[in-house]
């Protein structure tokens, strides 16, 4: 039984920061129809404004926020620096723009602060353990799963009532309608970049709670995350890329718990080819999403 | 003369040229840095137009590409590292594998030829996949190599540097392999099969209609590209010497398909020629690094500036000059076409 409970808390609290993550790829994808590569260095830019703020002597909640903000900005600065500029070209344009643009974010950590790991401040919730049912585990695991279901009511507020929401699902459907009824097509957009750059700021606050510092090349394992959570879920569907990403901490968990000790390494190689199973099965993942229009 | 008129044979003909050029002043100039430089160049162009093949034809980016270097580079490694060193470099060598040994240039082209094999296994159904999907599983797909290739400690020496490879890659050796590979890029490319490829590139739904078999060709052509990755990554282990799983992941990645993009993804020409610019700005920026962190102008080291020139550039070539420096036609079409201006 404790080792059910743990494995659960386990499962839910990695699967809701996979699945935040992911949801911030798919909702760019959504409306553009582009995979945005430089997603996973917003996390490594969240993480370099915490290292930065180190011994400002601000709370931390303040320091989480403007990390947050600078994940938002970066996101929006995605968009005018890898996407505008070749957005009405090939899909494998703008997926090598947003790679170059990651590229030139990493270096730029790597020239002006350091290679080498930077410790992070942290607040002493996330290192304290709490026992639920006879099972120990990280209060930061607890305040993961928090996130996650306030973000996720948040998003679906946002999308089914508000008018940026609806103004965006439309143009996820049918873009070029969408800007025929008066629907400003570059503000849709920078939202849509913010949305995903706030999704991974708050996603980058757990994540990097977990690991404790930060290195250039931090965003590439939360990125294959979002891609492989993205592309088992349905690229296209909102409620795919959720499902991707608490099915992806299931094989993952799973899989540390079934393999043993010396297969356990090579668990990244079992979960790609379980995915890649999965696309055998249904290449266009588990959720349709709505059949949509033509890529703007 | 006829002959001599084949546009195809021109522009084979002026793409070995200019790698007959490179040798002859590498050769006439007589600086070891200089020939180290060209002889990753040669290998460069084999890896690069490897990626051309499959890229340029089916429009599909493909990440797996260095992954399968890495394949032929330990292939080859395994095949060759002298039987004396090999308790030292594979300390955990299955046994059965102990006794395998091959000539060095033999090795090379069965290091390509076990990367053909291994990606004609994984590869097939990826391919059924379009756009975005198939970009990403190309990514999970050079994840897996790498994490395989970083945790087979008894074939790779996991994450620790392999050693002992002969140093066999010459200059002018890695200019015959890029001489050759560069032909049967064009080859394939003005084969059947490349037009097919070239077909489904331009409007799937269209050549689905026709009766294309869209998988297979896509899968075809990856092969082929895999193969030309394979023998790229022996010869760059026998220029190395010595090496490990880092040396084939994104970094690596972002160059090749840097330079590919650069010079033009859809044409041969644009990818020989995207080598030689790429390579030449990555040099002078190196040089330009070196003399900035030997004159200690800045407190640190300098370090990742030419990867940020590289990225801005293909921004800007992708932003300006979508399909690279040289975008559909091949050297050999327009010299011909220059030859009938003048005549008519």
């Amino acid at each position: 039984m404790t080792e059910l409970i743990q494995f659960v808390i386990d499962v839910l609290a990695l699967g809701g920061a996979y699945a935040l993550m992911a949801l911030g790829l798919v909702i760019v994808y959504g409306i553009l129809k582009l995979v945005n590569f430089a997603y996973g260095e917003l996390i490594m830019v969240a993480g370099y404004t915490l290292f930065l703020m180190d011994g400002t002597g601000l709370p931390w909640l303040v320091m989480a926020a403007v990390a947050v903000l600078m994940s938002i900005f970066f996101g929006v600065a995605t968009d005018y620096v890898a996407f505008r500029p070749v957005r009405a070209k090939s899909v494998t344009a703008v997926l090598i723009t947003s790679f170059a643009f990651s590229t030139i974010l990493q270096n730029a950590a790597l020239l002006f602060i350091s290679p080498r790991a930077r410790n992070i401040p942290l607040p002493d919730v996330f290192s304290t353990t709490v026992t639920i049912g006879g099972a120990v585990t990280p209060l930061r695991n607890l305040l993961t799963i928090a996130a996650t279901i306030v973000m996720l009511t948040l998003f679906t507020w946002l999308m089914r009532r508000s008018i940026l929401g609806i103004a965006m699902r439309a143009a996820a459907t049918n873009f070029t309608m969408a800007r025929m009824l008066g629907v400003p097509a570059n503000l849709i957009i920078s939202s849509a970049f913010a949305i995903s750059g706030l999704l991974a700021g708050v996603v980058s606050l757990f994540w990097l709670g977990r690991i404790g510092s930060v290195v250039p090349g931090i965003g590439l394992e939360p990125l294959l995350v979002a891609f492989i959570a993205t592309v088992i879920g349905g690229m296209r569907s909102v409620p795919g890329a959720v499902l991707g990403g608490f099915l992806l901490a299931l094989i993952d968990t799973s899989l540390n718990h079934i393999l043993p000790q010396d297969l356990l390494k090579f668990r990244d190689a079992f979960t790609f080819s379980f995915v890649i199973l999965i696309l055998l099965w249904k290449p266009d993942g588990l959720i349709k999403g709505p059949a949509s229009g033509q890529r703007t | 003369m006829s002959f001599l008129m084949n546009r195809h044979t021109l522009t084979v003909a002026s793409l070995c040229g200019l790698l007959l050029m490179l040798v002859f002043i590498s050769y006439a100039v007589d600086v070891r840095v200089f020939t180290r430089i060209a002889t990753t160049l040669c290998i460069n162009v084999v890896m690069v137009v490897g990626l051309q093949s499959f890229m340029g034809n089916t429009g599909i980016l493909s990440f797996a590409h260095i992954g399968f270097m890495g394949v032929g580079a330990y292939t080859s490694a395994l095949l060759t590292i002298p039987a004396q060193m090999r308790g030292m470099a594979l300390p955990d060598l299955y046994p059965f594998m102990e006794g395998l040994s091959a000539s060095p240039i033999l090795a090379i082209f069965l290091g390509g030829i076990v990367a053909a094999v291994i990606a004609a296994a994984v590869s097939y159904p990826l391919m059924r996949l379009s756009d975005a999907a198939a970009v990403i599983t190309s990514f999970a797909l050079l994840v897996v190599l790498h994490t395989v290739m970083l945790h087979w400690s008894e074939v790779t020496n996991g994450p620790r540097t392999l050693f002992g490879l002969p140093a066999i890659t010459s200059l002018p050796l890695t200019a015959i392999v890029a001489a050759g590979a560069i032909a049967v890029a064009l080859m394939f490319k003005e084969s059947r099969l490349g037009i097919l490829a070239r077909a489904t590139r331009d409007d799937e739904t269209a050549a689905r209609a026709m009766g294309i078999n869209t998988p297979r060709v896509r899968w075809l052509a990856f092969i082929l590209s895999a193969l030309l990755a394979g023998i790229g990554g022996g010869l760059w282990g026998h220029f190395v010497g010595s090496f490990s799983p880092k040396a084939f992941y994104l970094k690596e990645t972002f160059v090749i398909l840097g330079m590919l993009v650069i010079g033009g993804p859809g044409t041969i020409t644009g990818a020989v020629l995207g080598v030689f610019i790429v390579t030449a700005a990555f040099e002078s920026l190196r040089t330009l690094e070196v003399v900035l962190n030997s004159a200690q102008i800045f407190s640190g080291q300098v370090v990742g500036v030419t990867e940020i020139v590289l990225a801005f550039s293909m921004i800007a070539v992708l932003a300006l000059r979508p399909g690279g420096l040289v975008p559909t036609r091949e050297i050999g079409d327009a010299i011909v076409g220059l030859i009938r201006k003048r005549k008519g």
